[in-house]
């Protein structure tokens, strides 16, 4: 599923874009900035998505190339 | 005599106890020293990019931020999260064509890919540029923590002279083992630390991490979110993309990617690394605690406000932990900069000057300049006044001039020729130097533009510059030969 590495320009994304509407500190969530939520959001979403690619990703299959 | 001062002291011993023992049972030639024998698995690759990254910037400077600027401070979260998306995809194949050719240094790679000495020597001073005041940041960094920690029983130089003491000497016998070693209890300790403050002064002082973000937001409203000019929106994406383009082009950090014994541990990190990065969180948290505990830091001073909070809250003993971990954040970075450093002076600045030099002299040369190089950042850090600070951003900037030749250089029919590669970077080097030394933002060059345009980080425009320099000799000079994958 080599596709599935465009999942990772979504969080890269949204840590770009995002500032741009997401510009606020009320309201706040889970106590946190509404922005600075929304960035960690994206920044746990980045270690999911990568998970993801790795797992699907063939070239982590068969012998380990340095062996 | 405090109890804070055996707890640094105790660090300092560990750290160069671990440095030294990583030697054993390593015969100690150049691709040992540099690079590991190329034979570091997952963890320690993980440590050593985190350990990297992990630097007294993080430790006081991210709290320094948030403290002083608020929102803006967000970007570093982000910026270290997309050096790690990247990592993925750039990282394997800079990693498998250093170990096909037997690379030491960045500059070798461009060398390398490239099939030019010249190349090779500008990246290598491109990275001495932009390697001295990161070293001797490092080195300010640990003076201040180590004089603020010892409730001023250790002068700033004094600290600065044994810290920079300590990792020469185990560098010089240890290579880059030393600075994995060191770097295992350095994260240890960070960890710990780090979740430590960031939880227990909002709940310390406010009753709660909602609790001090609101009592922040009232007493100092929109300063937890971006302002509206300066660092705006704009600001904060052009700043995040910049840094996370430029974060691997720094010599150390680069270097690091040849220690893998693996192509996989870099996609492995890849997934792991972003989630640590949420340790940042805490930093901000311990930082944003301060604001309203310490107020009235101002200037450089906003970099103290993790430690101005620490005094008036912990005893001694604990202050004595805090310091020693903000030592360790110096000494591992510190001592990657040093292998990095002097690698890159006798492996392509010397070697392609003297004929008959081979692997071993280039080795005992580089663990010979190591002392000498150190020398000169302590110089630089006790009498270097301001002028480091200029020539901090210059460097920041500098090696992200480095970026678009690595990254055409990963492709297949790589479209920049030679010359273009050189002086896409030339290009992009004075125009970093003459906009950062002459203190130009786009605003001021540009007074024209709409509001949210002039707040671009500068470095974009250096980085266009760049490119479309590459790309016009490139094209023209249709004679040279261009570089393809093998």
């Amino acid at each position: 599923m080599k596709q599935l590495r465009w999942l990772a320009a979504l969080p890269a994304l949204g840590m770009l874009a995002g500032p741009f509407f997401l510009n606020r500190v009320e309201p706040m969530v889970l106590g946190m900035p509404l922005l600075l939520a929304w960035l960690v959001g994206c920044t746990v979403a980045t270690s999911a998505i990568m998970a993801l690619i790795y797992l699907t990703d063939p070239a982590n299959r068969g012998p380990e190339e340095g062996a | 005599m405090n109890a804070a001062l055996p707890i640094i002291a105790l660090a300092v011993v560990v750290a160069l106890g671990l440095g030294l023992r990583a030697r054993s049972g390593h015969d100690m030639d150049m691709e040992q020293w540099s690079v590991g024998k190329r034979g570091f698995g997952t963890l320690l690759v993980f440590l050593l990019m985190a350990g990297e990254i992990y630097t007294t910037f993080t430790f006081l400077g991210g709290s320094g931020w948030a403290y002083g600027k608020g929102g803006p401070t967000y970007y570093i979260l982000c910026y270290l999260t997309l050096i790690y998306v990247i990592s993925y995809w750039i990282l394997p194949p800079a990693w498998r064509f250093a170990k096909e050719r037997n690379l030491f240094s960045q500059p070798d790679y461009f060398a390398a890919r490239y099939d030019s000495r010249s190349l090779g020597i500008l990246v290598a001073l491109v990275g001495i540029v932009a390697l001295v005041p990161y070293m001797v940041l490092q080195l300010k960094g640990l003076g201040i923590i180590v004089a603020t920690a010892s409730y001023g029983a250790i002068s700033q130089t004094l600290a600065i002279w044994i810290g920079a003491a300590v990792l020469t000497v185990y560098v010089m016998v240890s290579g880059v083992r030393g600075s994995a070693w060191t770097a295992v209890l350095k994260d240890f300790m960070i960890l710990f630390v780090v979740m430590f403050l960031g939880i227990y002064l909002p709940y310390h002082y406010y009753g709660g991490i909602g609790e001090m973000f609101t009592a922040i937001d009232t007493a100092k409203p929109g300063f937890l979110a971006l302002p509206d000019r300066g660092q705006s929106a704009t600001w904060f994406a052009s700043t995040t993309l910049l840094t996370a383009l430029g974060g691997w082009m720094f010599p150390h950090i680069f270097a690091s990617i040849y220690t893998a014994s693996d192509a996989r541990t870099f996609r492995r990190n890849a997934v792991f690394l972003p989630l640590y990065q949420l340790m940042l969180l805490f930093v901000f948290f311990a930082g944003f605690a301060a604001v309203l505990q310490v107020p009235g830091l101002t200037g450089p001073d906003v970099d103290l406000s993790l430690f101005k909070i620490a005094l008036q809250t912990f005893p001694p003993w604990f202050v004595g932990v805090i310091g020693a971990t903000g030592v360790l954040t110096a000494l591992v970075p510190g001592s990657m900069i040093l292998i990095a450093g002097s690698t890159l002076i006798a492996q392509n600045l010397y070697r392609p000057l003297a004929r008959n030099a081979t692997d071993a002299t280039t080795g005992r040369l580089a663990k010979g300049i190591a002392p000498l190089l150190a020398l000169a950042c302590v110089g630089f850090t006790l009498y270097g006044g301001e002028t480091i600070v200029q020539l901090l951003l210059i460097g920041y900037a500098v090696v992200t001039q480095l970026f678009p030749a690595f990254f055409f250089s990963l492709w297949a029919n790589n479209p920049l020729t030679r010359a273009g590669a050189i002086a896409g970077i030339l290009a992009g080097v004075a125009a970093v130097a003459v906009t950062v030394v002459g203190g130009y933002t786009l605003a001021k060059l540009a007074p024209g533009l709409p509001g949210p345009v002039q707040d671009l980080n500068i470095g974009v425009v250096a980085l266009a510059l760049n490119l479309a320099v590459a790309f016009a000799v490139s094209l023209t000079g249709g004679s040279a030969r261009r570089t393809a994958l093998p």
